[in-house]
């Protein structure tokens, strides 16, 4: 039975695991803007030139 | 038509950089078509830096920026200023969080999170896109100024106030009940993980591996109770010092009597203890706390955007004089400020000799004596002759609706619903501690286990909240919505005060008929261009509606300095002009006119118009006659409101337009006229004797004292900066025809309450009745107590929006 004990040791060191992980996003910042990363990540990182004419087609009239 | 056809509507270029439709031609750039110089601006600088991915990534991003000017953010560079505003700076950055209305695609978070590309010295900018904030840091090599004047000079102008800098909030507290949320979280799921072989099986568990168990229960239930519900002792005991019982001391005493109890059991190996309810409950209390505090910010944030009332002030450029919104005001405008107005904002005294009453301000009425170069500050009150002062800086409208808000409070007797409410949280706390004594008697003796259940259940079911929510949000809401429609309320009480109201007293020049809309006619001795340009510069001065008129109709060219001016309420102007007195105003006011008696009709239909009479250097001259235009929709709101109310009209006028009156408004309103300001503040008292809630609409300035008596003054502003503290609402002269729907929703809003007291009701009794014969888990409690709060929020809130959907009001 004492399988147990050593057992529930790791279990509850992987859910501590969890808790530092989650006490750590809170204390980063990661729970206060929910929105702007997910365009943030849409953008390309590179500064690139833009290709000829693809600026052109955003020309558009209504 | 042309959709039939199927021919496109219209073919229209529009700006490539903000999309508003170019006017002919417009700017033409690099085959581009703009629609200002302005936009074109933008482009050329984002276009230098490579920066053109701004506008694939959306279509049209941008917004037009101001014109640049240098002066408009001269006062970023005092230092005692920008610290304020500064969220921190060390000996190398400095970082700032500004608001930016215009922010609204994902081209946008994509410049603003490249402003580091377009001027060195800008180390990092985070965007928080739902906020509409960015966060800049920057080197000292760079100025706040300069970073503010290059976000403006891209479109994106932040909103600077004083007020703002002041109101940011305290982060720190958010992120703490995170965490006392997730160490909650993690024990008691570890918690009810090792409860499992109690649960199970019961005795038949080896009686090591229990006692391991329970052990290691006890020690995962430490941290929730010594740090995860420390909120809670911190807030009861702060309550208890100042002998006041709050509605976290129920809450106090339901953990500790399950936590001392689980102790006593496990140390004296009596029993498993009740740590996997104590542990769930903190943690669904804290939840709930989070969910409660994320619904209020998501509803105040719209309120402090609705706050503001439009507010004009008259600007002075060249020989014109224009009336422009407050918000449009620029550091270096010439404004005219009249006997009085409000000073809007601070600003330098040019011309004209100032007496500036700062009783708005700083609650004390004393005049001070203002010389030309002094400088007076925002909120200060002109009496006497107009001035003209140089504006310093941008007006704060937050700023002076807080003073609006912040004066003279008014005092009402009597129970009003916040009182009532107030009052019930004060005795329900003990009724629900005599309640869990009572479950505590009853159960204890004999069945220990329900009998805790019961006890904690009590404490933690029953919940004032939702009784002292109810009234703030369904006025709060209702606040919002009269804003949107132009009436600006100063309070929420306000909201609760025009349910009741009984009889509404209307002030007739400048509340009934139109400032701005009228005609004038002369009649007497003719006047030459001189006399009517000494006469324009005299009216110049009042805020009187019928001068604001005359003042339209004369226009003199060139303004005359104005001595020892005087303004009457009730009787009229005087003033010496170049030398010469002239009075101007009622006939018993001015200087008698010379072939009295002999008062031509001059052709009016049935007298509609008010008469003022004029005389120059001693000498009467003739008089002004005044045509009333009165307001849109005026016969639509007598019929409507006097289905409901006693209506009645109180005229300053003497001669006036009775007979017209009496004619259009046959019985639905009582007429009194030749009231002075002291009779319409006595016609007000004598109503309230007679048990009458009154609700008076006038024009602020001239009928403040009547406004301040009555239960509810409302003034009523076209386009001028003449608000009063005396009222307790604004309404903006368009929304007039409405005033019988604010009243009707005002009354829904009542009644709104009173069913979310009774559903609030309903609510504590259920569950109390479960909760007192223990069949009411504290985990379970510790859910329905939030939701109780919230389904009331949720329940004013919609049934205040649907109500004003009815009545047309959204």
């Amino acid at each position: 039975m004492s399988v147990i004990i050593v057992l529930i040791g790791f279990s509850f060191l992987v859910a501590a695991g969890f808790l530092v992980a989650f006490l750590w996003a809170v204390r980063t910042g990661q729970f206060e803007d929910k929105h702007t990363p997910s365009i943030r990540m849409l953008f390309d990182d590179e500064d690139r030139q833009p290709a000829p004419g693809s600026e052109q087609k955003n020309q558009h009239q209504r | 038509m042309s959709l039939q056809n199927g021919a496109p509507v219209t073919e229209e270029t529009i700006c490539y950089h903000c999309g508003d439709p170019v006017a002919d031609g417009g700017v033409v750039h690099a085959g581009k078509a703009f629609c200002c110089s302005g936009c074109k601006l933008v482009y050329e600088i984002l276009h230098e830096s490579n920066l053109c991915e701004y506008y694939n990534l959306e279509r049209t991003p941008g917004s037009s920026p101001k014109l640049p000017d240098d002066s408009r953010y001269t006062y970023l560079d005092d230092p005692a200023l920008v610290q304020q505003l500064l969220d921190y700076s060390d000996s190398t950055t400095s970082s700032v969080t500004l608001t930016i209305p215009q922010m609204h695609c994902s081209s946008c978070v994509w410049l603003l999170e490249k402003l580091h590309s377009l001027k060195p010295g800008i180390v990092q900018s985070r965007v928080e896109f739902l906020k509409k904030q960015i966060r800049i840091r920057f080197r000292h090599t760079l100025s706040l100024r300069e970073v503010v004047e290059l976000l403006s000079s891209l479109g994106y102008e932040p909103e600077l106030s004083l007020a703002s800098a002041r109101m940011k909030k305290p982060v720190s507290t958010n992120r703490a009940l995170y965490h006392r949320i997730g160490v909650a979280g993690f024990c008691f799921g570890n918690i009810m993980l090792f409860s499992f072989p109690e649960y199970l099986a019961g005795g038949s568990v080896d009686p090591g591996l229990a006692r391991f168990f329970r052990y290691a229960i006890l020690l995962l239930s430490l941290p929730v109770f010594f740090y995860c519900s420390a909120e809670y002792f911190r807030s009861s005991v702060a309550g208890l010092r100042r002998r006041v019982v709050n509605l976290d001391v129920p809450i106090v005493l339901g953990i500790l009597v399950l936590f001392s109890r689980s102790l006593y059991e496990i140390l004296s190996e009596t029993g498993p203890g009740f740590l996997d309810s104590m542990s769930g409950l903190v943690f669904f209390l804290l939840l709930g706390r989070l969910f409660q505090a994320k619904t209020y910010e998501s509803l105040n944030f719209e309120r402090d955007y609705t706050s503001y009332f439009p507010l004009a002030a008259t600007v002075r450029k060249g020989d014109a004089e224009r009336t422009v919104p407050l918000s449009a005001l620029q550091p270096g405008d010439r404004l005219v400020v009249r006997n009085g107005d409000i000073v809007p904002t601070d600003a330098i005294l040019v011309k004209g000799s100032g007496s500036v009453d700062y009783s708005f301000v700083t609650g004390e009425s004393r005049l001070d004596e203002k010389r030309s170069g002094d400088f007076i500050y925002a909120g200060g009150r002109q009496f006497g002759g107009a001035i003209e002062l140089d504006v310093l800086k941008e007006v704060s409208e937050s700023y002076l609706t807080q003073l609006w808000r912040e004066s003279g409070p008014h005092e009402r007797s009597g129970m009003d619903l916040t009182s009532i409410s107030n009052g019930i949280a004060k005795y329900f706390t003990s009724g629900v501690l005599a309640l869990a004594a009572l479950a505590a008697v009853l159960w204890l003796p004999h069945d220990l286990p329900t009998g805790l259940n019961a006890i904690t259940g009590v404490l933690i079911v029953a919940c004032p909240c939702a009784l002292a929510l109810s009234t703030p949000f369904t006025f709060g809401t209702a606040m919002r919505v009269f804003g949107r429609n132009g009436l600006f309320v100063k309070a929420a009480t306000v909201v609760e005060a025009l349910s009741k109201i009984s009889t509404v007293v209307f002030d007739k020049t400048g509340t009934m008929t139109q400032a701005g809309r009228s005609s004038v006619l002369y009649s007497g001795t003719p006047l030459s261009e001189r006399e009517r340009s000494l006469v324009a510069s005299l009216v110049r001065n009042s805020t009187h509606p019928l001068s604001r008129a005359l003042y339209e109709h004369l226009r003199g060219d060139g303004i005359h300095r104005v001595r020892e001016f005087f303004e009457i309420p009730g009787e009229g102007l005087r003033g010496t002009v170049d030398g010469t007195e002239i009075r101007l105003g009622a006939a018993g006011f001015v200087d008698r006119l010379p072939g009295e008696g002999a008062d031509p009709e001059m052709g009016l239909q049935s007298g509609r118009h008010s008469a003022v009479y004029l005389s120059i250097g001693g000498v009467g001259r003739g008089r002004f006659a005044v045509v009333n235009r009165y307001r849109d929709g005026l016969d639509r709101v007598v019929a409507g409101l006097r289905r409901k109310f006693r209506l009645m009209l109180l005229s300053g006028d003497r001669d006036s337009e009775q007979g017209h009156l009496q004619e259009r408004f046959a019985g639905a309103l009582e007429l009194h006229f030749n009231q002075s300001p002291t009779d319409k503040l006595n016609v007000i008292r004598a109503l309230q004797a007679e048990g009458e809630s009154v609700m008076m609409v006038g024009d602020g300035l001239n009928d403040a004292g009547a406004l301040r008596e009555s239960d509810v003054g409302i003034s009523v502003t076209d386009d001028i900066a003449a608000f009063s503290p005396a009222s307790d609402a604004i309404l903006d002269g368009r929304a007039f025809e409405k005033l019988d729907t604010f009243l009707r929703l005002s009354r829904a809003s009542f009644t709104i309450v009173l069913v979310s007291f009774a559903i609030s009701f309903l609510y504590n009794a259920v569950g109390l009745t479960f909760a007192i014969r223990g069949e009411l888990s504290p985990v379970l409690a510790a859910v329905l107590m939030p939701l109780s709060s919230i389904t009331v929020v949720f329940f004013t809130t919609t049934a205040v929006r649907y109500a004003s959907r009815k009545v047309g009001l959204l």
